[in-house]
């Protein structure tokens, strides 16, 4: 899920967001005009209209505009999973959900271990998608379909079987890591089982799994930088780093604030890898906040898991918004 | 000048295929790890290729696991959403970009609120929904949630707006109704960007877990990820048999990303950078 259910997520973050904040700097949306269709008897093609988007109307309502309020007021409430299927038997208890979240231990540790997660895995995510892009933009023809096809593997497979295959990667004695490690005379650690480095492993194995995405959108970018840029940097004997720093990465920004802030809001929500790699633990040490909030679903405790949802989904909504204020193009 | 050229494209394939084994290392090692026995696994110093090929993982994997079963519920439950978004979400698009249509911002900001809500958010309250519909447990209650997503009318809406309104227009005035037009004209001409999206969703629905694993209760509803992951949570010795089962889910989608990797290309050109 945090692959490409996530991914439309920030796809839309990236598209709602810079319409209300960027207004005017991007085409307008098309959506809602049609004047091909305006004098041909509008009334009965407006119910048509109606009729058309009736199945994604009633999934959103049913699945998503419900589910999303009875979160919200879920929140203020003592719910347990003995109360699902009544669900309007249960009591407000005001703002101790909240209260409660705040003195919790674990659950500040899940919000730090999210926070390090988030910072560590977006940039290295980048910047591992970006210098792909660029060696396979660099002039060669043979074998470019191949590696490109290559490296997006990993993001098309199902985190299940890669968190499974990377547990057993990462196994201190059977696993292929330690085993190349000890043949250039390394004891490598215990990975997943010490706490100093479950997270850090948890972040390696993020970026390796995301990085193809972040290349192929950096390739589409790249192709769209006018050479003569590049040819007229040569020609006022521009070094390769300056060349980097004054074309490619201007001229990359779009792709670079999209990748970021979509990544960004994925990493935000991971809970797949830990949830079958470690549980979260050794001792809490990569429990993420969706991991405890499914936790809380797990021992029943809705109404908790529910205040903790909101809160979580108050900080995503904020920090992609933050990030378009930041990183906006500069017109 | 020549010899420059060619060293330069040298470093370029080595680097290329440095990071190509840090990236195919993981699965060739699982593919292989799978056929061999555990001994073999744990060996010291470990081997490449199975020093005997072995089937036993497989036979293991069948017996722990109800392959057949899950199998089949994965491949019912993508079926249905595959099916239900290429429709769906091209009805939709078809209403924003086609017909006069008022409400049409409103509706697209709702399925751009879709796109930004977190799943997680959505986990507890959407399964109180389904369990109090009664559809826990259900392939209805697995696939309710996914049957429209914001991607597919996004995608959909991209395309359809560049198909030019006068055709639309010129059927309407030959006095073809909208679902005609919407069928035998608007359709056929977005096979591409169909077989994008029906890849993109099939993949997505073949690789979920939080979702299913929360409906399904039964092993008998297990999809194949629901059900690897059950297994991993039981297994802690027998690896071999983790790595068969791994090999089992990711290789219907690899082979599938393998042959048709085109239109997914397309689908994240798409919908990263318009």
């Amino acid at each position: 899920m945090s692959g490409l259910a996530s991914g439309p997520a920030a796809a839309g973050t990236a598209e709602g967001t810079g319409r209300s904040t960027a207004e005017g700097t991007r085409a307008p949306v098309r959506a809602g005009r049609a004047p091909a269709g305006q004098r041909l008897n509008p009334p009965r093609r407006a119910g048509t209209a109606w009729l058309f988007s009736a199945p994604f109307l009633l999934v959103f309502g049913l699945m998503y505009a419900l589910p999303l309020l009875a979160g919200l007021v879920m929140g203020f409430t003592d719910m347990r999973s003995t109360d699902a299927r009544n669900p309007f038997a249960v009591n407000f208890v005001g703002l101790d959900n909240f209260q409660r979240l705040f003195q919790d231990e674990v659950m500040r540790r899940a919000a730090a271990n999210t926070l390090f997660f988030v910072v560590a895995t977006t940039p290295l995510t980048i910047a591992l998608g970006l210098l792909a892009a660029m060696l396979l933009n660099s002039g060669i023809t043979r074998l470019r379909t191949f590696f490109r096809l290559g490296y997006y593997l990993p993001y098309v497979t199902s985190i299940i079987g890669i968190a499974v295959a990377w547990r057993l990667l990462l196994d201190p004695q059977a696993g292929l890591v330690n085993d190349l490690l000890r043949a250039v005379g390394v004891d490598g650690p215990a990975w997943l089982l010490d706490e100093r480095t479950a997270l850090g492993s948890l972040v390696v194995m993020t970026a390796w799994r995301n990085f193809g995405f972040d290349m192929v959108v950096f390739l589409a970018a790249l192709q769209s930088v006018p050479r003569e840029l590049y040819e007229a940097a040569d020609v006022d004997g521009a070094g390769a780093w300056a060349r980097f720093r004054s074309i490619t990465v201007p001229m990359l920004r779009p792709a670079l604030l999209f990748c970021g802030v979509y990544s960004a809001a994925g990493f935000t929500q991971f809970l797949e890898e830990p949830l079958v790699m470690t549980k979260g633990g050794p001792l809490n040490s990569t429990l993420s906040a969706s991991l405890a909030i499914y936790n809380k679903f797990g021992s029943g405790d809705y109404g908790y898991g529910a205040a903790a949802a909101t809160i979580l989904f108050t900080v995503i909504a904020a920090f992609s918004a933050a990030q378009f204020r930041w990183l906006r193009p500069r017109t | 000048m020549r010899n420059a050229g060619r060293l330069r494209a040298a470093g370029l394939y080595a680097a290329l295929a440095i990071g190509l084994v840090f990236v195919a290392g993981p699965f060739v090692w699982t593919l292989l790890g799978s056929f061999k026995s555990d001994a073999e696994i744990r060996q010291e110093p470990p081997t490449f290729l199975p020093l005997r090929w072995i089937t036993g993982n497989y036979a293991a994997l069948f017996e722990r696991m109800d392959v057949v079963t899950v199998t089949l519920n994965s491949a019912v439950v993508a079926v249905i959403v595959v099916a239900s978004n290429l429709l769906f979400c091209s009805m939709v698009a078809y209403a924003l970009t086609k017909l006069p249509f008022a409400a049409g911002r409103a509706v697209f900001g709702l399925v751009l609120l879709q796109m930004m809500v977190p799943a997680i958010v959505l986990l507890i309250p959407q399964f109180v929904t389904v369990a109090s519909l009664g559809l826990a447990d259900t392939y209805a209650g697995i696939v309710l949630p996914g049957l429209v997503t914001p991607l597919g009318v996004f995608l959909m809406r991209q395309f359809m707006a560049d198909i030019p309104d006068e055709l639309v227009h010129a059927a309407r005035v030959d006095g073809s109704g909208e679902f005609r037009i919407f069928f035998r004209i608007v359709l056929p001409l977005c096979k591409p960007v169909l077989a994008t999206l029906g890849l993109i969703t099939f993949m997505g629905s073949w690789n979920a877990f939080v979702w299913p694993a929360v409906v399904a209760q039964r092993k008998e509803m297990y999809t194949l990820p629901v059900a690897l992951a059950s297994l991993s949570g039981r297994e802690t010795v027998h690896y071999g048999l983790l790595l068969a089962g791994v090999i089992v889910v990711i290789t219907p989608v690899l082979l599938l990303f393998v042959f048709l990797q085109r239109y997914f290309v397309q689908g994240v050109a798409t919908a990263g950078l318009k």
